[in-house]
Order: C-alpha cells, then structure tokens, then sequence
C-alpha cells in the first residue's frame, strides 16, 4: 500500500507541548507522583512514556519509573495477520501491585491494543488503577475504551493512517495524516 | 518465519535459528512469572503423538503449549490403537479430524516427521526422530550457550560421547556450524560414524585435548538401551575414557567451561555427581529454557497468515 502524505498534524513544538501538557495533567489528576509509575506500549509509546517522566521529574523533581510492555503475545489477531509480529520483551523492573499506572501509546484507535495491554498488565500484578494516556485519538473505537489523557484529537477518515514520528526511533518528531494513493 | 513445519536444523537458515532464539527469549520471561500464561494460542489445539517413551520432552512441549493458552492432547501410542493394528497415517488422519492444529511426533524411525508432513495440513514438529535429528533440544542447547556468552559465533563446542546414536549430536552440529561456532566431536571411536568430519566438524578421541580446547562441551546420555551391539567394552571403562569427572575439570585448572547434558544423566558414567552439581552444569536452566524454546516454536509455526508455505 502507497500512502502520500495528506497534512502534517503536529510538528516538533507540537509534540513537546502535547508532552508537557499530558504530563502535568498526570501530576494533577493523581495529586502528585506518588505510587505512580508509566509503563509505555513498545513501540512508539515508550520514547512519549519516557519523556513524561522526563517533564516529571523536570517540575516535580521526582523521578516516576517507566516500564516497557510488549503487547504482541496477547494480540485477539495471530492467525489473521499477514506477517507475523516479532516478539519482544517486557520490561517492567518494578512490582506493579498496587500502583497507580498510566499506560502510554502513541495512537488510540479500534481500542484492541489498549484492551491487550490491559490483559498484559493483570497478568503482571494488580495495579490500584490504571489510566490512558495518547499522544492522538483518532476515533473508530471497536471496544467501549476511553483516554483519561489525549494530545490532540484527530478526527480520520479509516481510509487514512496516522504516522506518528519521534526522534528517538525516527529522527524527527512530528505527527502525519497519510492517505492511500490512487492507483 | 514463513514456515509451517519443524522438521530439523539441517533445513533452517541461521536467521531462522536467530529468530526462535530471540523469540524464545520473551517467552522465558513469562515462565519466571506468577502468572505462568498468555492468550496467544488460544483455540488452537497442540497434540503430542509419541512412538517413543519420553517424560521430559512431552512434558516440555505440553507445558510450553499450555503457557500460550493452547489446548493439549497427549496420544500414548503404546496402548492406543496403533496396538489394534491402526497405520502411521491412519492415526495422523484420525488427529487431524480432530481439529488438532500443531502435531509433535516422535518415533523410533528416521524420516517420519518428514513423512508425516507431506500427508497432513498440521504443522508438524519433529520431537525426536531415530538417529536423525532432535531440532528443539538443539535449540534449547543453543539458547543456553547463547544466554551465558552472548553469542555462539566462534564458540569452541565439543559435543562429547556416542555421536553415532546421537540425533542431538546432529542437531546440534547443524545448529552450531550455522551460527559460526567451531565443533569437535569426541568419543569411542566405534561410536564415532565415518563420514561425520564432512559435516564440517572435528574428530577427537582424547578427551583431555578437547577439555583443554572446547569453551562449552555438550556431553551426550550413554542409551544404555542402544548398547546391546557391543559398541562399548563397558561401562566403567567408559567412564575411565569419556566419563566427565571432578578430577578431569581440576585438570583445567582455571578454566571454567560451560558443561550441557540432555538429560536424564547416567550419573557415574558420562557425568559424575560432583559434575553435574557443579555450577558450570547447565543442566536444570536447560530444562526451563526448553520450554522457553518450545514456546517460541509453537508461537512461530502457529502465528502469520502466510503460513502454509512447507519444506
């Protein structure tokens, strides 16, 4: 599938902005930092996860621990994906039982990796809560799943395809709508 | 991986080979969890079909199955209807009507896992099939060396004992070469096949010269059961030759290799009891990491729509 650029939706200022804001919302939401870890999806909700905590510890002075989560083992998909995910390890290096966790992605869509990851997550511990943090939320639930914190809600077409960038995988940070080229 | 069977090493590439290790890898972190299981493979159903009496690779793969949520059927040959005269491939049909997905065979015969695949829409996993190949404890072997050095390539592996009746010795030779480590194999030479230098391994008789080389030695179970034809004098007198001792790990002084064995261990033959407690003996985190590998396995030939491509 060829996709063309359609809008550039956020640029790198956007992003640290979209950051800096979730990440304040966390620490007012929670009342403060306490008992509270991050646990980033793998793959692009780890670097986001990682700069909360940065912005965190930047205003708080407390460094909340991020932990890293590999969904692939609990996908609702396996047998109708065309490519097999590689599987990668979960890095959580800390007891999850009992903490307040905010879970990060990059993308909220149909719901299904936010529902995988919660599955991840009872299997690990028993968290006192958990809640959602997305960089964009582009709509098109499949599952009844709602982001307690959204950087920017993008309303998509299915047609199209959010590409989200960040420089620690991709060089740059900024955020693309992208559209399937005519044939 | 875009395969649907697991036949043996001989046919996989080493990026194959890479990929179940790195798989398997994430897969040994679930079995170190409370909560020993995830959905992966639910409803889909593993069936282990063994010719052959076997506890620990069974058990193995049916816990590995189990871990990923699968649902198991374990076949007892021995009294079931291949008793009542039933064929190979009766049976095999009988399973796969069942709505048994992925098949684990092992039997006495070289070849059948082989055979068996090419008459059935399973996935097929060879568990051991006679002198030929035992592909996943050679994973599970590779996977070891690799968890304590950190690379196989040009790792020193002696692999130790009755190579001849080995199909461990086969599989791992193929799995090691692939990766870039040098191999000698070691032992009576009447248990030694001929031709096996081609494979691209060395031939040593002296145990003592492939100690002081080797980094990891890889000492194969003495089958009692396969030494009626008098390829051996004698059990004590094998051990005097072959039989890893305290006295032989002394010998190398600071040297500290690693020491793998299938299992079970004929204590007192191939491996003395000082040996096998020592903490060079991997022989206990081979078993974990057995299941790890499995279920990287099962994880591989189950998942992807593209599958369906065979051998």
């Amino acid at each position: 599938m060829n996709l063309k650029t359609k809008a550039k939706i956020m640029d790198e200022d956007g992003v640290r902005r979209a950051i800096r804001r979730i990440a304040h919302e966390i620490v007012e939401k929670n009342n403060g930092v306490e008992n509270l870890a991050l646990i980033g999806v793998r793959r692009r909700g780890v670097p986001i996860a990682q700069r909360i905590a940065e912005e965190i510890k930047q205003f708080e002075g407390v460094e909340v621990p991020v932990g890293i989560l590999d969904i692939t083992l609990y996908r609702d998909d396996l047998s109708s994906l065309s490519h097999q995910p590689v599987v990668h390890q979960t890095e959580i290096n800390f007891p999850i039982t009992g903490k307040k966790l905010v879970l990060v992605d990059d993308v909220l869509y149909t719901g299904r990796t936010v529902r995988a990851a919660l599955d991840a997550l009872m299997d690990l511990g028993r968290p006192m809560l958990v809640q959602l943090a997305v960089l964009i939320d582009r709509g098109h639930r499949e599952i009844p799943v709602r982001a307690d914190y959204v950087g920017k809600n993008v309303p998509t077409s299915k047609k199209e395809v959010i590409h989200v960038h960040l420089a620690d995988i991709d060089g740059d940070d900024a955020v693309y709508i992208m559209e399937k080229e005519d044939e | 991986m875009k395969r649907k069977h697991l036949l043996g090493l001989q046919e996989l590439s080493a990026e194959e080979i890479n990929t179940i290790l790195d798989t398997a890898r994430p897969m040994r972190d679930i079995i170190m969890r409370d909560i020993k299981k995830v959905p992966t493979l639910r409803g889909k159903t593993v069936a282990t079909l063994f010719y052959e009496p076997s506890t620990r690779t069974r058990s193995s793969f049916e816990l590995a199955a189990k871990f990923l949520s699968a649902d198991t059927l374990s076949l007892n040959v021995a009294v079931s209807s291949v008793q009542k005269g039933e064929s190979l491939i009766d049976t095999v049909r009988t399973i796969e009507a069942m709505g048994v997905e992925i098949l684990v065979v092992r039997h006495q015969q070289s070849g059948v896992p082989q055979f068996i695949a090419a008459h059935t829409k399973m996935s097929v996993i060879n568990a051991g099939d006679g002198f030929h190949e035992h592909p996943t404890q050679a994973l599970l072997d590779l996977y070891t060396i690799k968890q304590k050095f950190y690379k196989i390539k040009d790792l020193r592996v002696a692999i130790i004992g009755d190579i001849f009746h080995s199909r461990v010795a086969r599989s791992n030779i193929w799995g090691l070469l692939k990766l870039g480590a040098e191999v000698t194999v070691c032992g009576p030479p009447s248990l030694i096949p001929v031709e096996i230098s081609k494979l691209g391994v060395r031939v040593e008789t002296n145990l003592d010269r492939t100690l002081a080389w080797a980094d990891v030695i890889n000492v194969l179970r003495i089958q009692k059961e396969r030494q009626d034809k008098g390829y051996l004098t004698g059990f004590d007198e094998y051990r005097d030759w072959y039989g890893i001792t305290r006295e032989k790990l002394n010998q190398l002084q600071n040297k500290k290799i690693l020491i793998l064995h299938p299992g079970p261990i004929n204590r007192g033959v191939e491996i003395d009891d000082y040996v096998a407690e020592s903490p060079q003996a991997m022989v206990n985190e081979q078993v974990t990491n057995g299941v790890a590998v499995r279920m990287a396995v099962l994880y591989l030939l189950a998942g992807g729509s593209d599958n369906g491509v065979t051998i």
